[in-house]
Parts: C-alpha cells; structure tokens; sequence
C-alpha cells in the first residue's frame, strides 16, 4: 500500500525541544553574535595598536570594557538605562498601536489606500532627525518630543508591515474563507490577519530599528535635566572628552539594539518554520 | 441539454444549471469562459466534468459555489455546498486537526462539539492520529484528504472537486478514488467532479459531462452504467475512455457561433 495510509510512528512533535536541545538552540543563536564582537574587538584594537589617533581620543578595547565594567557597578549607569528602555517600550508600543491601525484601515479600504499609501513610504524615508527641530517646537525639550519622533520613525515601518503582510495574503485563501461562509469579520480575524502575520513581524523588526535609531537621535538632542538616560550620557562623554565612556556606553546601545532585534528575528523564524517557510540561514 | 434520463424522472435536481454563460473582460481582452452551459445534478448523483484545460471548469465550479456571478443564466443550488480546491488549500498556520475545526468554527458549531467532530472526521479520511502535524509535514495525499476532511466539516449536500487529485501518483490517487467514492455514498452526496483525466472521470461517474473550448460549452453527456467501485485500469473504462476521448477531439475544437 502507499506510504499514505501508514499509522503515525513519528512521535517528534513540533512542540518546545527538550532542554538540551534548547540550550543547542540559544548556543546556535548565540556564537555568531559572540563572533561579530570578537570581530570588532580585533578590528579595533588594530586600530589602536596602528597608532591613527592618540588614546585619550580611541581607548583600546580593554580600557573600554574596563570603564564598562565600572559602569555597570554605578546607579546613574542602571537609571539610564531604566529611562532609555522605558522610554523605547512606550515609544514602541505606541507606534505598534498606530501603525497597526492604519496599516489595517489602509490595507481595507481602497480611498484611504491611494491617499495615503505614498504617504507611508515616504515618511518612511524621511531621516527621523529631521523631525526634531519640529518636535522641539511643538512640545519643548522634553519627554514628549521624543516619543513623537520615536512613533513617526518606527509607526509607517509597522503600518508598511501590516499592507504588504496583507496586501501577500494568498487570494486561493480569502477564497476558502468565502467557501467556509467566514463572515467579514471572521474572515480577517481568522484567515487574512495570520495568513499576513510574517510581513507583519518584518514590518515590527524594522520598526523596532527604527525606534531605536530615532530614540538615540532623541536623546542626544532632547536632554532633560535630572534624567540621565543612554542618549545623554553620549552627549556628555564627548563633552567631557570621556573617550572610553563615551565608546562603553555605544557599546551598550549597540548591545541592547542586537538583543531586541534578536528576539524579533528568532520570533520571525518560529513563525516561518512552523508554517513550512523557508527561514533561509 | 436535459439529463431527465439520468435521474428518475420525480427527484428535484439538488443543482439546476440553465444557459450560464461567463464572460470575464471587455473589448480585445473579453473571454467567454462559459456559454450557455446547462447542467442538473440530482441529489447523491456523481458527475465527472472532463475538458481540455481553460475550458472553463473552475468557473463552472466558482459559478456553482458562489465565488463568481454569472453573466447569464439562472442557477438554482437545493443545499450547501463545498468546494475543495485543486491544491488543498490548507492553512499553514493550522495543525491538520485545527484546519478541519475552521470549517467547524464558522459555521458556528459550538465549541464542546468541534473536538469530537474534528477527530471523527479524520478518522473517516483515515488520519486517526495525524491530527497535530501542519500542513508542511504531510504528503500531498494527506493533505487532499485533510482538505477532504474539511469538506465534509461544511456538512454540505453538494461537493465541488476541482482536479483534487492532479498532482498525486497513481497509487495514493488510486487509493483516495476508494476513499473519496466511500465517504460520498456514504453520506449522500451529490458531487461535481473536474478532472483532465478521461479514465478517472469514467472510474468515478454516474455520468460524465465533456467541455469543449473557445468557447467552454458542454459537448457531450455520458451515463456510465458500470456498476461500483469500478478498477481504473479495467478493459471497460479503457473502452469507454478511448471512445469519449475520441469525441472530445472531433469536437472539441469546433467552432460555435
Ligand atoms: N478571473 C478571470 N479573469 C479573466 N479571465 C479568466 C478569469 N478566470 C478564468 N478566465 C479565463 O476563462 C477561461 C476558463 O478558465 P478556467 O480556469 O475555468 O479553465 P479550466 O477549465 O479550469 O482550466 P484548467 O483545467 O487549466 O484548470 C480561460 O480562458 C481563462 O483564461
Ligand atoms: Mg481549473
């Protein structure tokens, strides 16, 4: 008989993988990044070592982990850190909020898709610094001039996400839903929006990019006082000509940018793995 | 063209086709998919449309299932129907199981119930067991049959099978012709079958209807009298098939008005 009508023997489940297989799993994730900073490390410290600048202006990579490590012990360092990732959640889950309905309104309803679908890709091209001197004007230099800046940079990115995400749905899909007598509301929530879900997590990985790009932006030129946070502590090492700070504290934001975008990335391959996707390498 | 001959004169056509004619396009680019296409099926009756491809058999189909309006005619559908596409056109972020529920969960069957329904109907594909694995993890016949599952989730009275079973080998497709016959006697359905295969429309048809291209009309209707289940690779199909390819090439191509 056919391969077909065999009972199932296999038994590996596409569920969570047992610990260790976990463990080889966060060990896969984890070796390339650990590489690309030994890479840049190296680079660096040839850098250094070729003499191009004087070290109080390129500290080698040693005395910057060394100033890292002393960082890490302070509380402004933790406080800095506190205000610029809370304020990147905000900013964030704001964008996430607005850029999820337009996409989703812009996606349904054709009018608003010819006004305003240019629009989108173009906001998305403009350089979110160039937002500030605007948000500075409207709201003073404070909190809320960043979050402006931080949703108009990271919101068309994850309103983008949603249209393609939807815009990619399988017609043979929206097809089935009609033979299955979805109703419009059954057919979004239950076919059309997961069937768009991989265009949509991209969108939220290049907003989340975006986000951050436009929150250190933020942060280097809306310094409120009182309020030590990443962006800020760039600013003053420079000022203060605190090289090796100034380099341990990029460090960090280079860091905390990977890890998110991580997180994002892995999430985005489950997804595609589960439905049979090529997650390519 | 009247089929009174194939089903006995007192039951009511579940499915009453009258002059449906499809015509997609305007000016240079206008296509008569269909043209005046008449067809009954009586309830629980088998029928097997045969036609060259772009004929115009997945728009009979879409006609029949609502996806598409005709551009004339009149169409008279006594029950629900379903529709199971060429691919399987499964979710591929739904488990097999959860694929099969779908159907369930729109047409509001409560929720305690769909569980029960959902493992009974993969039972009757034969996928006891197979319920948990997507779409990706399953070869192309199990995938037919879950699609098949789902069909029969619709709990409709008239099946509409798009070359469900093209891009199968011989064997699984062999064997899904059992299967398939089996759930649809069982059940009762009436069943509009399209397929390019002139022998496996005679394997599974009370009656097999010809289209012919350019414009797509209906040719030819065939009673197939041979009892069930037939063998495909019997002497009498092979006959009956070289006759009627014969027919769909002679007049296949002909030009009508
Ligand atoms: N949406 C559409 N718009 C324009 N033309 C169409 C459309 N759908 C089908 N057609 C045309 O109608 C004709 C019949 O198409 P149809 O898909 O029904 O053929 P078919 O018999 O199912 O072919 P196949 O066996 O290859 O699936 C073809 O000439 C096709 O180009
Ligand atoms: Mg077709």
């Amino acid at each position: 008989m056919s391969a077909d009508v065999l009972t199932p023997v296999v038994d590996d489940t596409p569920a969570a993988p047992p610990g260790a297989g976990r463990a080889r799993l966060i060990y896969g994730w984890l070796w390339p990044k650990a590489l690309a900073i030994v890479l840049v490390l190296a680079f660096w410290q040839v850098i250094v070592w070729s003499g191009w600048r004087p070290t109080y202006v390129l500290p080698a990579p040693a005395e910057t982990l060394q100033t890292l490590g002393g960082m890490l012990g302070t509380e402004r360092f933790w406080s800095a850190i506190t205000t610029t990732l809370t304020r990147a959640v905000i900013g964030f889950a704001l964008a996430l909020v607005i850029g999820t309905t337009i996409g989703v309104l812009v996606a349904r309803i054709r009018p608003l898709r010819l006004a305003v679908g240019s629009l989108i890709t173009g906001l998305q091209t403009m350089p979110s610094i160039a937002w500030f001197p605007l948000a500075i004007l409207l709201f003073g230099l404070d909190e809320q001039a960043i979050m402006f800046v931080v949703v108009l940079g990271a919101a068309p990115s994850i309103a983008n996400g949603v249209i393609s995400g939807i815009d990619h749905v399988p017609p043979a899909f929206t097809r089935l839903g009609r033979v299955l007598g979805a109703s419009p509301v059954s057919l979004y929530r239950d076919i059309v929006l997961p069937a768009a879900m991989p265009g949509y997590v991209a969108g939220l990985t290049q907003g989340w990019a975006f986000a951050w790009r436009s929150l250190m932006a933020g942060e280097l030129l809306v310094i409120i006082a009182e309020k030590p946070s990443l962006g800020a502590q760039l600013e003053f090492a420079r000022q203060f000509s605190k090289a090796p700070q100034l380099l341990a504290t990029m460090l960090v934001i280079l860091i905390l940018g990977m890890l998110v975008d991580g997180l994002f990335s892995s999430y985005s391959r489950r997804l595609r793995r589960r439905r049979g996707l090529d997650v390519g390498v | 063209m009247t089929t009174a001959e194939a089903a006995d004169a007192n039951t009511i056509p579940i499915l009453e086709a009258v002059g449906l004619t499809k015509v997609f396009g305007t000016g240079d680019d206008r296509t008569v998919a269909l043209q005046d296409v008449s067809l009954d099926v009586a309830p629980g009756e088998f029928v097997t449309v045969v036609g060259a491809s772009g004929c115009g058999k997945s728009t009979l189909l879409n006609l029949i299932a609502g996806l598409d309006q005709p551009s004339a005619g009149t169409l008279t559908v006594r029950g629900n129907v379903a529709l199971m596409f060429q691919d399987a056109t499964l979710l591929p972020w739904l488990t097999a199981a959860e694929n099969v529920e779908l159907a369930l969960k729109l047409r509001h069957v409560p929720k305690a119930e769909r569980r029960a329904r959902t493992a009974e109907l993969l039972g009757i594909v034969q996928l006891d067991g197979w319920g948990s694995h997507r779409p990706h993890e399953l070869s192309g016949g199990m995938r037919q049959r879950v699609a098949l599952a789902r069909c029969l989730a619709q709990d409709a009275q008239i099946l509409l099978m798009d070359e469900p079973l093209g891009a199968l080998d011989a064997m699984t497709r062999d064997h899904l012709h059992d299967e398939i016959e089996t759930v649809v006697r069982d059940q009762g359905l009436a069943v509009v079958f399209v397929t390019h295969n002139m022998r496996e429309a005679i394997r599974l048809g009370d009656r097999v209807v010809l289209m012919g291209s350019h414009p797509g009309r209906i040719l030819h209707e065939e009673l197939i009298p041979l009892p069930h289940p037939r063998v495909m690779d019997s002497p009498e199909i092979a006959t009956r098939a070289a006759d009627l390819t014969r027919r769909l090439k002679s007049q296949g191509h002909a030009h009508v008005g």
